[in-house]
């Protein structure tokens, strides 16, 4: 299991957002968290990664083959150095820094160049400076945006925006990846070549994955496990057949497709 | 506002900006109508009215509005896309500069001419000028010392000048009391400049924006009441006076020349300053303080630590305050409060709005601007505020990026490299 979270409950003032969720996702596995606008998915996920302190419950991660550690708590980098990285729902790009340097900000929490190495540019910084360009492509070429390493992010076209997002989360070497829509504004073309690509992440690089998707039939094909929000709590979770004949599924997605 | 994207203003346009610009200077007539044509005479009792004066207001706000209106037009049409005549001649003549620039001969050549150029100055310009352009060096290193805080940190930081102060009151205090020389003051002052905004920055760690400001604007005012008050130690309003020039041990320097010799310190200084800055800007610390500005959220959520960050900035940019302020101190040998106002605060900040945000050379260019010109201008003296006013809101409107701006490093991936990672990689988006 490389996440466990038992109990989590987030309240806004009087909002309870997430409420007593629990929710696990094993090694290798792709899991969808899926719930009508305002159900509290990215409540959670901020949670999850330290961007909000839950107001109870626990996180606990385990990278595989290491013992598990709680980070409940934890502040967000720290979160994200211990092998945990996202995307955001509305893109967060650094929008005036190129292709290449949102990456490198991606590896940063992997290097140790300090303020003195910087000004002194000493071996080891000049080496790992290097290395950083070389790496940060690396991860370009595996999204598949290389050609636009020196293009100022906010000019990218937006599904090359969603991808570069993923990329400079896979530069910090995570052993789970969490999006937040991935698929959020891209067309039917878009949305299969990102299917791929999640799929080959997986496989290629060892990585478990747990998305929020609105598209169903993304979620429906992609996911192996789904979990189903509503007002802050869990009302279901299974595999996607499960799900789709959920009764309670059923009624708080009422008016929208679950069956495409 | 209408935001018809048309190439070229039409004819009916104009005379929409004509009608809109009438109605402003109208209402420019009425609204300055108190102190531009009731003149009262407290003495006589009498009033003149100076009817004459209302031309004056209504033609010039007319025109000036409707040339505002043009050009704002023009902007917003994207006047890039469709090229002037002059804006074409120099696109080219930038064209042809970097281009020449690029070759090592001709590069060479330009440093060479700036390097005499700069060593020549003093003898050339006299005692006079030589002071002038050493006032302006210090704000260059002001201005790229703050550039570290505002325009790679993209904190808004308006309480630098107290940093500048404590550097000066360091070496004049600490010269007072212990006899510390120059040179040492200066590692001091560059501390001391340093571990106080290290000091400030840690509370307020949490704010951002216009609530940063105003903290450290107050910072900066309270300062210099503590300077002001704190009479036994700072001398108060009085300041501290004979404070010794920078010397080398045994030579006695005359006054024309301890101020070329002050002039070839803030050379010195200007250049490490560059030197640093500029290795800071291309390394990671750099990266960081610019995705940080950008977006403080991705960048702690990609693992960026945003408190060592935001506190590396304000460290090293403090660092350059306490510097130029020991320099400030010895040169002038005379320091007051009086001296670091939130006024001086504004001017260094200006010189970085103006140049260009985490530009060197936009800072270098503004810092020159901005303390030159006014020098040069003195026969306006009493309208600089004004013009000084008129050409920060023009810029914010029609370059809001400043002079020069900041353009980002490309980095170069040799095919090699290119065809090792595309092979791990994926075909990618068609187009
Ligand atoms: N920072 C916040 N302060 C106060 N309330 C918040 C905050 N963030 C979210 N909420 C509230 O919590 C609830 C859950 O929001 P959340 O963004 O997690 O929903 P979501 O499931 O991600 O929805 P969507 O599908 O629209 O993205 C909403 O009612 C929202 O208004
Ligand atoms: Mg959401």
């Amino acid at each position: 299991m490389v996440l466990d979270v038992r109990g989590l409950t987030m309240d806004f003032g009087g909002l309870r957002a997430v409420d007593q969720v629990d929710l696990q996702v094993n090694e290798g596995e792709i899991v969808a968290l899926i719930g009508p606008n305002g159900a509290g998915k990215t409540t959670f996920f901020n949670c999850v990664t330290g961007m909000y302190v839950p107001t109870a419950g626990t996180v606990t991660i385990a990278r595989p083959g290491t013992d598990a550690r709680q980070i409940t708590r934890m502040r967000p980098h720290l979160i994200t150095a211990q092998g945990l990285a996202r995307t955001f729902q509305n893109i967060r790009l650094f929008p005036e820094m190129t292709v290449l340097e949102n990456v490198m900000i991606g590896r940063d929490c992997r290097l140790s160049a300090g303020i003195l190495g910087a000004i002194m540019r000493n071996k080891k910084t000049v080496a790992e400076e290097k290395q950083v360009v070389l790496d940060s492509y690396a991860m370009l070429e595996i999204v598949g945006i290389g050609r636009w390493a020196n293009e100022t992010a906010k000019n990218l076209p937006y599904g090359a925006q969603r991808r570069l997002e993923i990329a400079r989360a896979l530069a910090t070497e995570p052993f789970l990846l969490l999006l937040d829509e991935p698929a959020a504004g891209m067309n039917p073309q878009e949305t299969r070549d990102l299917v791929a690509l999640i799929r080959r992440l997986r496989t290629d690089h060892q990585l478990s994955i747990f998305l929020i998707e609105h598209d169903m039939s993304l979620v429906m094909t992609l996911s192996e496990r789904i979990y189903v929000m509503d007002y802050g709590k869990l009302i279901a979770v299974g595999d996607p057949g499960e799900v789709r004949r959920d009764p309670s599924v059923i009624k708080a997605y009422l008016g929208e497709d679950v069956s495409a | 506002m209408s935001s018809q994207a048309t190439t070229q203003p039409q004819p009916g346009r104009y005379l929409a900006y004509a009608w809109r610009s009438l109605l402003v200077s109208i209402w420019f007539a009425i609204l300055t109508f108190p102190i531009i044509v009731i003149r009262a005479n407290t003495i006589t009792g009498t009033i003149t009215w100076r009817w004459h004066n209302i031309g004056w207001i209504v033609g010039g706000t007319f025109v000036g509005s409707w040339i505002w209106r043009y050009f704002l037009e023009r902007k917003r049409a994207g006047a890039e896309a469709t090229m002037g005549p002059l804006r074409q001649r120099l696109a080219a003549a930038r064209a042809v500069v970097t281009q020449a620039a690029r070759r090592p001969a001709v590069a060479r050549g330009g440093i060479a001419a700036l390097l005499l150029l700069v060593v020549a100055f003093p003898f050339v310009g006299g005692m006079y000028q030589t002071n002038i352009m050493t006032t302006a060096l210090l704000y260059v290193v002001l201005g790229l010392g703050l550039n570290i805080i505002i325009g790679l940190g993209g904190m808004l930081h308006i309480g630098y000048i107290a940093f500048y102060a404590l550097g000066a009151y360091s070496y004049a205090l600490l010269n007072l009391h212990f006899g510390l020389n120059f040179w040492l003051a200066l590692p001091v002052g560059a501390l001391v400049g340093g571990l106080f905004s290290l000091a400030i920055g840690i509370p307020v760690l949490r704010l951002r924006g216009d609530y940063l400001a105003i903290v450290t604007l107050a910072f900066a005012e309270i300062t210099r009441l503590v300077l002001e008050n704190w009479s036994s130690l700072t001398f108060g309003t009085a300041g501290i006076r004979n404070i010794p020039r920078p010397a080398i041990a045994g030579i006695r320097l005359t006054l024309p020349q301890t101020t070329t010799f002050v002039y070839f310190i803030m050379i010195l200084m200007v250049v490490l300053t560059i030197f640093v800055v500029n290795r800071l800007e291309n390394s990671r610390i750099g990266r960081q303080f610019v995705a940080m500005k950008e977006d403080f959220i991705a960048c702690q959520a990609m693992g960026v630590n945003i408190a060592r960050t935001k506190l590396a900035a304000l460290g090293l940019g403090g660092m350059w305050a306490g510097l130029a302020g020991v320099v400030f101190a010895a040169r002038t040998t005379f320091i007051n409060p009086a001296s670091f106002t939130v006024w001086e605060s504004i001017i260094v900040l200006c010189t970085v709005v103006l140049g260009g945000m985490g530009s060197i050379p936009g800072v270098i260019t503004g810092a020159l601007v901005l303390i030159l010109v006014p020098e040069y201008l003195r026969a306006f003296a009493q309208f600089r505020m004004l013009l000084f006013g008129a050409v920060l809101v023009t810029m914010m409107v029609f370059r809001p990026g400043g002079l020069i701006q900041k353009r980002r490093r490309a980095y170069t991936i040799s095919a090699q490299e290119k065809q090792v990672a595309a092979e791990i990689g994926d075909p990618g988006i068609q187009g």
